[in-house]
């Protein structure tokens, strides 16, 4: 189970950056951040994020149209 | 890889309601990442950042403009937007695209730039041009001129211009 979940649902670019970014305040260095997403635009947005930022993307997955990914913050 | 020292500026030429979009969100999203980011409002751009602040999209001159009805896209000609009210009208019909698609509004990307410390800086000449002063604006914003966001890019990593 993740410290802190993040439904950004229905929201389009750039809101679930930008609710992820703000959302990280509240994990926990080494906690683990997870974001719940339908916009497919996402999917490379969140490994990019995370690639920049320095944050760990433990898992991407996909059910149905919604896609899961689980943060690992790290600084 | 991290961002931390990385920056980013962009000198934002156009203030309609579509136009508005992709400095703030470079912006937003960059500040999000760990950039130090700059916004330089300059000519039209500059109103993205009144008090009074009603944007609107121009039908004119955007000749690939086609907004989705009933499952087609239509297209305005040029000639349209001479027609009172048609940018009224266009503009309603992209506020209501942008709320059922969940995409922000600009307002709501303007507050979040200011809340991630984005530096913004007004034109002054645009002000003396088109007769605004500082308090037409949000707070915020610095005055500066072309020195101002020179001197800025120098030290930037990537410079934008929209």
């Amino acid at each position: 189970m993740a410290d802190v979940v993040l439904d950004a649902k229905g929201l389009n670019c750039p809101l679930p950056i930008l609710k992820t970014k703000k959302a990280l305040k509240d994990v926990p260095i080494d906690g683990t951040l997870e974001v719940l997403s339908t916009d497919p635009g996402s999917v490379a947005d969140f490994q990019a994020f995370c690639r920049t930022t320095g944050n760990d993307l433990l898992e991407h997955t996909q059910d149905d149209n919604v896609y899961r990914f689980l943060i690992k913050k790290t600084a | 890889m991290t961002a931390e020292s990385k920056s980013m500026s962009l000198i934002v030429t156009k203030g309609t309601l579509d136009w508005g979009y992709p400095p703030f969100i470079l912006a937003t999203t960059a500040a999000a990442m760990g950039l130090n980011v700059t916004m330089f409002f300059t000519f039209y751009g500059l109103s993205l950042l009144l008090k009074d602040f009603k944007p609107q999209i121009s039908t004119l001159g955007n000749t690939a403009m086609k907004l989705p009805m009933g499952g087609m896209h239509m297209a305005l000609p040029n000639m349209v937007s001479a027609i009172p009210g048609v940018d009224a009208a266009a503009s309603m019909m992209m506020r209501n695209l942008i709320k059922k698609k969940g995409v922000a509004s600009l307002e709501e990307l303007r507050e979040a730039a200011i809340d991630s410390d984005v530096r913004l800086i007004a034109c002054q000449m645009t002000m003396d041009l088109f007769e605004y002063s500082i308090d037409d604006m949000i707070e915020g914003p610095e005055i500066g001129g072309a020195a101002t966001y020179i001197e800025c890019a120098t030290q930037c990593d990537i410079n934008l211009f929209i």
